[in-house]
């Protein structure tokens, strides 16, 4: 299979303490990849380095290597900038800007550039469609993104990152702040996008791993414990601790 | 009696302290709001004896260039001219606003976006400084800096609304500058997480993220500069030259309600017209503050939508 995000031993320090202690893990081309594992373990953590968005973060150190398509990401020539057009993420929080629905899909677009208005047009169309809430918004494109429900927030921001047309789209948890209906629609969504886009979600949820992603990565105390094809991890791990976490008894 | 419902009946010792705390704190409310209405109703009675005990129409007020209250002009009414007293601290105002708004957005932009934390820490003493220096000190700065370097720069004698408006300039930035900050810092973090991993730079970040939301914000910050600017006395009066002129270029002497006001105040009896012309200012000034206000009611109410 074609890896399209490879990382080796990846370390992260924040200060003096260790959050991710030698991750050593590649992700196919296509499908949804979770990550899953109690809180701490450094998921998230992991999830953030794949996009640079832990930059931000004063006083973190990253070594190991970490490479989209054989090109390192931490090197000095990568343009965090073209980096997050082709690894998008999504957040925790539904966190649409306080513009129009329309502004806020077109924004990648527009820091990109893009000024053609039928180009505009069209990906709000497409993406809106893609993240399956076109035609609940369509009428209303100029209302604020801030007056829909979390569920159609989240929904618009997944649009927002389609509309740049990103290669892998990382998710950190994108249903745990919504309601089960919203969950399940973002759910169906992720399942048609993983066709054409790589997907990697941290969840929370163990039954949203199983029933969604392809490869599961069970993550503890900033290791790696175990990963492999998602009916693999659930049914027969092959780490005790894999099975404890999966069966309940601590996490 | 049953000593349980004895107990039960009987206020605590808590809530009468609860009676006392509301008692003591609408007492506070009281007070001030009388000494607010009782202001008011005094510069407004004063004000408009200028109108009703002298004579003089609203419309010479608001529109005439004359201003020689002790002075009686050929219809028999005062000389009670007020525009270029008007025109002169809506001059300075608005200038001041104009130079320091760039400046504030700047330094809050460094403040919250840009600098390390020492560097902020420093700022913001910096600012702090500012705020503490007394007016008539900037007065006299503007007098010894300011007044000569706009003579030799600009022309003219140097006094006017331009050094006027170098002097409340520096004296707003603080004002503008802090509230900037305030609703800088009051930007959600995870529009700035949204836009950079959207592939924003920084900058793009700033101008389309976070400057449009905290847009209603800074203009709050911008008004409450000009309101400090508009009622600000004692440093416009000493470099502004005080000359009840209509303003005909920004480096000629000029006044503004304030400065008419200090100079006057002192050298009028009570009861007179000159007197009651100086109140009729006073509420022109009074009346602007409260403008003011509404518009920063106006514009937050609009910011929440």
């Amino acid at each position: 299979m074609n890896e399209i995000i490879t990382t080796k031993d990846v370390h992260l320090y924040y200060g003096k303490k260790e959050a991710l202690k030698g991750i050593t893990l590649d992700f196919p081309q296509g499908g949804i990849h979770a990550l899953i594992g109690p809180s701490g373990c450094g998921k998230s953590t992991y999830l953030r380095c794949l996009n640079r968005m832990n930059d931000m973060i004063e006083n973190v150190k990253i070594t190991g290597d970490i490479r989209l398509d054989g090109n390192d990401i931490y090197s000095p020539q990568t343009d965090t900038v073209t980096l997050r057009k082709r690894v998008g993420m999504v957040f925790q929080q539904p966190n649409p800007f306080p513009f129009s629905i329309y502004e806020n899909i077109v924004y990648g677009l527009r820091i990109a550039g893009i000024k053609d208005k039928e180009v505009l047009d069209e990906r709000v169309e497409t993406s809106l469609k893609q993240a399956a809430i076109w035609d609940e918004v369509k009428d209303d494109l100029k209302k604020s993104a801030m007056a829909l429900s979390g569920g159609q927030q989240q929904r618009i921001c997944i649009a927002r990152v389609l509309a740049v047309r990103p290669e892998v789209i990382l998710l950190d948890e994108p249903t745990s702040a919504l309601d089960p209906v919203s969950s399940s629609l973002i759910e169906e969504m992720l399942l048609k996008l993983k066709e054409e886009y790589t997907c990697i979600i941290v969840t929370h949820n163990m039954q949203q791993a199983s029933r969604i992603s392809d490869t599961t990565s069970f993550f503890l105390n900033g290791e790696l414990i175990e990963t492999g094809l998602t009916k693999k991890i659930f049914v027969t791990p092959d780490n005790k601790k894999t099975d404890d976490y999966l069966s309940g008894r601590f996490g | 009696m049953d000593p349980i419902r004895d107990k039960i009946l009987k206020r605590s010792k808590e809530s009468n302290q609860d009676v006392i705390g509301k008692i003591l704190s609408y007492a506070a409310i009281i007070l001030i709001l009388a000494v607010v209405v009782s202001i008011f109703a005094f510069v407004f009675a004063k004000g408009i004896a200028t109108f009703t005990e002298n004579h003089a129409s609203l419309k010479d007020f608001l529109t005439g260039t004359d201003w020689n209250p002790n002075v009686k002009g050929e219809d028999g009414k005062p000389l009670v001219g007020a525009l270029p007293m008007i025109v002169g601290s809506f001059a300075v105002t608005l200038l001041a606003a104009l130079f320091a708004t760039p400046f504030a957005i700047g330094t809050a932009l460094y403040m919250t976006e840009l600098s390390s934390s020492k560097g902020r820490a420093f700022m913001q003493s910096v600012v702090e400084l500012l705020v503490g220096i007394p007016s008539v000190v900037y007065g006299f700065i503007g007098l010894t800096v300011v007044v000569p370097f706009v003579r030799s720069h600009f022309g003219g004698s140097g006094y006017g609304i331009l050094s006027g408006a170098f002097v409340l300039f520096v004296m707003v930035l603080p004002t503008i500058t802090s509230m900037t900050v305030d609703s800088l810092k009051a930007v959600p973090k995870h529009y700035k997480s949204a836009s950079l991993a959207l592939g924003a730079t920084e900058w793009q970040t700033i101008w389309r993220v976070i400057l449009r939301a905290a847009l209603p914000g800074i203009m709050t910050a911008v008004v409450f500069g000009m309101a400090r600017a508009f009622g600000e006395a004692l440093a416009v009066q000493m470099v502004i030259g005080n000359a009840s002129l209509l303003p005909t270029s920004l480096t000629n002497p000029a006044s503004t309600l304030t400065s008419v006001l200090t100079m006057g105040i002192g050298n009028t009896v009570m009861g007179t017209v000159a007197n009651n012309a100086l109140w009729s200012l006073a509420l022109v000034l009074l009346l602007m503050s409260l403008f003011f206000n509404i518009l920063v009611r106006m514009i937050s109410r609009k910011g929440r939508m």
